[in-house]
């Protein structure tokens, strides 16, 4: 089997959940057999502060214990990143980067200086008051980054994050129902631009 | 059956804890350990174990503490990082001459200052002559391995020393990685019951621990430690040997990693040592016969056994994630280099410190020492012995 | 007082492999077979007739070397005696002398 690895860097601001989202991404592609990697970029930054997070998915054992120079995709958290943050820096071209935006991406795409791959939208606020009746952005994010990313199935990533949010969810089960609709909402909603 | 799962090195670690059920924990939480001491006392809360937790006010108390549990008889452990080892100093020497074998989960982090909490070796390698036996992870897998096999080592009659069992700071001790976890049944047949020869809390056996030793007795038990830190060798190899047999996860010394042949090698320590592999592998491609040494006891010091290895390489790189300030390389060059004296006499050798406060190391940073090592063969140079990797110049 | 002392074969001239591990002191008492009363430079003497019996001596002396029978203090016990000089400071009648040696 060709050794295949797919590098994911994550955009947020500290408290909005990009770790966590990097970490159920993590969950859900262990899920699926893959190896994986999910980890926070640590520093004294506390509430508001712009944070990374990153994931390693690869159907082989993952050794590097580095950080990621050059994703494959970028999935930016909050929007106000794009104009303090170099968010595509080393982003590859034929990858792509997630933004949590009610924008069109090509509106979007003046502000990533010059980059040249994929550009994807997902309204997750909208989304996730929506179906979960609160701005919990980190599960339309996650469901954009799967969709963005392909690296694995749609119908498999519903399935696994069914069972992953009754075992997490398991003392309010009221919560699953709209968990799960956002994400089969976000798979749908996310817009593409490239 | 093995169980499957995705943990942090600090989640491995603490899952290790709960199966162990440990006697007594002494801790006091300090980043990025600050997680092992949370999850016991959840494990406590719970009712999942019976471990008696002590919250402290100090790391100097949670060592006493530990000091006074293990003496008493129980199996005691404690976790720390930094300047919480640091405030444990005093202590650290007495837990190994009153020759009590506490497990330590070290997760490394430099120590201050400046003040920094992200990782390197600077805290458990200046506490490297303290009588630990210390033994170093690659990631949370070994993190998990490590900590189990340590109470078997530290415990073993011919031992009884005090064990630190680290990983690296947020690298390991908070990345999600994959691993492979025992049933708790099999931990605790492994590990099986402490039960020391003397204790404390013996009515039936008066024992004082830790009296003052006069000039007439004290090198003679300078000396004991030190024949227990060499009998540690053995029953290193031979827990290692009995949970191979239980996991087919197989430990040594040091790993060797494509070292048959190699020309040029590298001697590192933790979760670079799998950063290195990769970059070996890339040099590999490009015709470098490259190999890596990963250390995993560091004490006691596989002299030997890195020398065999080193003997017929034509230079190596020997990386230090912690300064010394010795104006001539880290703690791991000097005991590479004072190994390699009379053995590797052709083998040129260039220290680099690496990685410190957190300075990410990649693949490349890695290539570059292997470059520099390349040249120095190259043109037959005397290489400068000390050199910083990914400092600014 | 101990029965036995456990730690009679471990001496200046032992070798390390025969001390106990980390200094470990086994059995107690052990001290009743250190005979500090060769340290004394000075000593206390008991002088009966004035000893009211109010046993004040006793619990001061650092050394234990008061001995107690029946309620009633008898004379010291200079093999463990260091020569401190406590009681001799602590007694109200005069029962105690102390001299230099």
């Amino acid at each position: 089997m060709m050794k295949k690895l797919t590098e994911i860097r994550w955009h947020g601001r500290g408290g909005q959940g990009a770790k966590t989202a990097s970490l159920l991404l993590a969950d859900v592609a262990f899920s699926t057999g893959l190896y994986i990697q999910g980890f926070p970029e640590y520093g004294p930054e506390r509430m508001g502060a712009p944070i990374t997070a990153y994931n390693r998915l690869s159907n082989e054992p993952i050794r590097v214990h580095s950080n990621i120079y050059e994703p494959d995709y970028v999935v930016v958290v909050d929007e106000t990143l794009l104009d303090s943050v170099d968010v595509t820096a080393g982003l590859k071209p034929e990858g792509g980067i997630v933004i949590n935006s009610a924008k069109d991406p090509a509106e979007l795409r003046a502000k990533l200086k010059g980059y040249t791959g994929k550009v994807y939208t997902i309204d997750a606020k909208k989304i996730s008051i929506e179906c979960i009746g609160r701005n919990m952005p980190n599960t339309p994010m996650l469901a954009a980054a799967v969709k963005a990313s392909g690296f694995m199935d749609e119908k498999l990533f519903l399935e696994n994050m069914e069972a992953s949010f009754k075992h997490k969810f398991a003392s309010k089960p009221e919560v699953i129902a709209g968990n799960m609709k956002a994400l089969e909402v976000s798979l749908k909603e996310v817009q593409c631009n490239g | 059956m093995a169980i499957r799962e995705r943990l942090s090195g600090n989640e491995a670690v603490s899952y290790a804890i709960r199966q162990v059920n440990p006697d007594v924990m002494p801790a006091f939480p300090i980043t990025p350990s600050t997680e092992i001491p949370q999850f016991i006392s959840q494990y406590v809360a719970n009712g999942q174990i019976d471990t008696i937790f002590v919250p402290v006010e100090s790391e100097h108390s949670a060592m006493s503490a530990s000091i006074g549990s293990e003496a008493a008889g129980a199996r005691t452990i404690t976790a720390t990082s930094s300047c919480g080892l640091a405030l444990m100093w005093e202590m650290l020497y007495v837990a190994a001459s009153c020759r009590l074998p506490i497990v330590l989960a070290c997760i490394n982090r430099a120590l201050s200052g400046p003040i920094n909490i992200n990782n390197d070796h600077s805290d458990s390698m200046g506490a490297r002559d303290a009588g630990w036996i210390q033994i170093y992870a690659e990631n949370a897998q070994e993190a998990y391995d490590n900590y189990i096999m340590s109470f078997r080592i530290g415990e073993h009659k011919d031992v009884l020393l005090p064990v630190m069992a680290c990983q690296d700071g947020f690298i390991t001790s908070h990345a999600v990685d994959n691993i492979t976890l025992l049933e708790d049944e099999k931990v605790k047949a492994f590990v099986g019951e402490y039960k020391p020869e003397k204790c404390l809390l013996n009515p039936a056996e008066a024992l004082s621990v830790g009296p003052y030793d006069t000039v007439h007795y004290y090198m003679e038990h300078k000396k004991q430690q030190a024949v227990a830190m060499h009998n540690a060798k053995k029953v290193i190899l031979d827990v290692a040997k009995e949970y191979e047999e239980l996991t087919g996860r197989k430990y040594g010394f040091i790993e060797k990693y494509k070292m048959e042949d190699a020309e040029y090698a590298m001697v590192i320590i933790g979760s670079s040592a799998g950063t290195a592999k990769d970059a070996v592998d890339e040099l590999r491609a490009q015709g470098v016969k490259a190999g890596l040494i990963k250390v995993r006891v560091y004490r006691p010091f596989p002299g030997e056994e890195i020398a065999a290895a080193l003997k017929n390489v034509k230079a190596v790189a020997i990386m230090d994630k912690a300064e010394s300030f010795s104006d001539i390389g880290g703690p791991l060059g000097a005991d590479v280099r004072a190994s390699m004296f009379g053995v590797c006499n052709n083998v040129k050798a260039i220290n680099f410190v690496y990685g410190l406060g957190g300075r990410d190391v990649k693949v490349d940073d890695i290539k570059c020492a292997f470059g520099k090592l390349e040249e120095v063969v190259k043109t037959d140079a005397i290489p400068t012995g000390y050199q910083y990797l990914g400092v600014r110049e | 007082m101990a029965k036995e002392n456990l730690m009679k074969d471990i001496h200046e001239k032992s070798a390390y492999a025969d001390l106990t591990p980390g200094g470990d002191i086994y059995g107690s008492g052990n001290s009743h077979f250190f005979n500090t009363g060769e340290w004394r430079t000075a000593t206390p003497v008991f002088v009966p007739e004035n000893c009211k019996q109010c046993l004040l001596c006793v619990p001061v002396c650092p050394d234990s070397a008061i001995p107690v029978v029946d309620g009633k203090r008898g004379d010291f016990d200079y093999d463990h005696c260091k020569g401190c000089g406590i009681c001799f400071k602590v007694c109200p009648f005069k029962a105690i002398t102390f001299n230099k040696d």
